[in-house]
């Protein structure tokens, strides 16, 4: 992908994030993503409803890398069933740790295919599928 | 200054994060590595050649910090580091001393290590913990201590130098304050011990807490000095080998003299040795050379960046090597991720200082924190580095 491509969706992602603000609304999970490894703290809260995925919200201070991954992949997940859901989770997370992945299923998503080359970015990346993963966890333990 | 002695220097970069912890000069590791290689041994059980060296290097240190803070060497107790000490004087001795209702005064400049531990014994035995109010620089005056002691107040527990806002308080005055109405003063020397000239007797300090590694010393090691009558008075947090005279079969047993009573274990001896070694070599440049020149290198940079129209600094009043500061709408964090890509090494976050936020009103912060080997090309570089922030994201992303 061409870099200036790359930095400019990144950077409207960051600057503008999709479903910034979180909502009264006790039909959603809420999860918090206090992270050990930097200053990242990003409150999530997800709707899901019938095995799908209806709506994903945050709010926090992260920073540029953390907060564009958190709006794009919230626009990549919605609507989406929670099976479909797990396996762009686990190809992201493939891609971010350098191991075999199915790009076809990350599309916008993508942009992030280069962060390996910044170790210390990786976390920043990771976060808002750690922080959906836990909620996707959490419901499958309450059942 | 000194530049040479420290081989992570070699490398090309610019290290300004020694309020986190400081870069390690080769007399260090070199008498570290010695009693790895050439006399490693317990202390106080061998009467081989190995420990004998390894013993006097151990008890010597205990004189060497004595003389860097002007105490008695029966008054040092080597810990972990300065949250272990500062657990030890809440868990040790005031749990004891201090009954509910009684006051503890402190700061939200304070690092968590000089708070959590006053909180859990808040929640344990209902002591009352008050802030003392910061002035507009975020600095703790004399005043405003005098203002904040009730007659219900027992303990006041600062740093001498914070963290963040890097304000020297006036330790000698309010020591003196609090010697007079008696008034227990531990001082959190972390940001302190290894910059500037810090006196035990004569500020009239209780406790006084500090770590190795912020002072070229190894990690691992830290100190609590105690006034010797208080150390005697404190219970040790663990017990075991080497801190006990006898025990017998009908559960009854004698423990040591302090210090040595507070030290059970094994301690860490090669990073003790270490720690003697880091004093003795702060002590061969000077702490009044040390402090000189950090206030110039931050004057210098103060004075540069006033001419950088979106940074915003927090603290540029305070008298020590320590700088806070934001790019405009920029995340801290962002920011020293930009700063590392010219090799200028920064921290970013709340610096463990959870609280300050509720006086300064921002969460995050980039923090430079200085120290003697740092130059004014190091400064020039930051200056540098930030008068093109304009295209951080380009840089960053």
């Amino acid at each position: 992908m061409d870099n200036n491509i790359r930095r400019e969706i990144i950077m409207d992602n960051y600057q503008d994030p999709m479903n910034r603000g979180l909502i009264e609304d006790e039909t959603y999970l809420k999860v918090n993503t206090n992270s050990e490894s930097c200053i990242d703290n990003l409150d999530f809260m997800m709707k899901v409803e019938d095995g799908v995925i209806k709506d994903i919200r945050f709010d926090g201070e992260a920073c540029a890398i953390s907060t564009s991954a958190t709006s794009i992949m919230i626009r990549s997940l919605i609507g989406k069933s929670v099976s479909e859901v797990k396996e762009i989770l686990l190809n992201y997370q493939h891609m971010i740790n350098e191991e075999d992945y199915n790009s076809d299923v990350l599309g916008e998503l993508n942009v992030y295919d280069e962060i390996c080359k910044q170790p210390n970015r990786k976390n920043c990346a990771l976060l808002p599928s750690v922080a959906i993963e836990k909620m996707l966890k959490e419901i499958e333990n309450s059942r | 200054m000194n530049r040479e002695d420290f081989p992570m220097l070699n490398q090309d970069i610019v290290y300004f994060d020694n309020g986190a912890t400081t870069l390690k000069p080769q007399c260090v590791i070199d008498s570290v590595v010695r009693y790895m290689r050439e006399h490693t041994s317990n202390i106080h059980r061998g009467d081989y050649d190995a420990a004998v060296i390894t013993n006097k290097l151990y008890d010597n240190t205990r004189e060497v910090v004595a003389n860097f803070v002007n105490c008695n060497p029966n008054e040092v107790v080597f810990t972990s580091g300065t949250t272990m000490s500062i657990n030890m004087i809440v868990f040790g001795f005031m749990k004891k001393v201090l009954k509910a209702g009684d006051e503890v005064l402190i700061t939200k400049s304070e690092h968590a290590s000089n708070i959590l531990p006053w909180w859990k014994l808040k929640e344990e035995i209902g002591i009352n913990i008050k802030f003392m109010d910061l002035n507009e620089n975020y600095e703790l005056t004399l005043d405003s201590v005098e203002k904040s002691i009730t007659d219900k107040t027992k303990v006041i527990s600062i740093a001498h130098v914070t963290n963040v806002i890097g304000d020297v308080r006036d330790v000698a005055s309010i020591g003196k304050l609090c010697h007079d109405k008696n008034i227990y003063f531990c001082v959190d020397g972390a940001q302190s011990v290894p910059h500037m000239m810090e006196d035990f007797k004569n500020s009239n300090i209780d406790f006084l807490s500090f770590s190795g590694h912020k002072m070229c010393g190894p990690t691992g090691v830290g100190v609590l000095v105690g006034k010797y009558e208080l150390l005697k008075k404190m219970d040790p947090l663990c017990y075991g080998g080497g801190m006990n005279n006898s025990f017998e079969a009908d559960f009854s047993y004698e423990l040591k003299d302090v210090p040595t009573r507070l030290e059970a274990g094994t301690p860490p001896i090669a990073e003790v040795i270490g720690l003697r070694e880091a004093i003795l070599y702060l002590s061969s440049i000077g702490m009044d050379k040390i402090h000189q020149h950090e206030m110039e290198l931050k004057k210098y940079l103060v004075e540069k960046l006033e001419h950088i129209s979106n940074i915003k600094v927090y603290n540029k009043n305070s008298n020590s090597g320590i700088l806070a500061f934001n790019i405009d709408d920029v995340f801290a964090q962002d920011s020293s991720i930009y700063l590392n890509h010219y090799k200028i090494f920064v921290r970013a976050g709340n610096h463990c200082a959870k609280i300050l936020k509720d006086e300064i009103g921002i969460k995050n912060t980039v923090r430079v924190s200085m120290y003697f080997y740092n130059t004014f090309e190091d400064v020039d570089k930051l200056v540098k580095a930030l008068e093109q922030s304009e295209d951080i994201f380009r840089v960053v992303i």
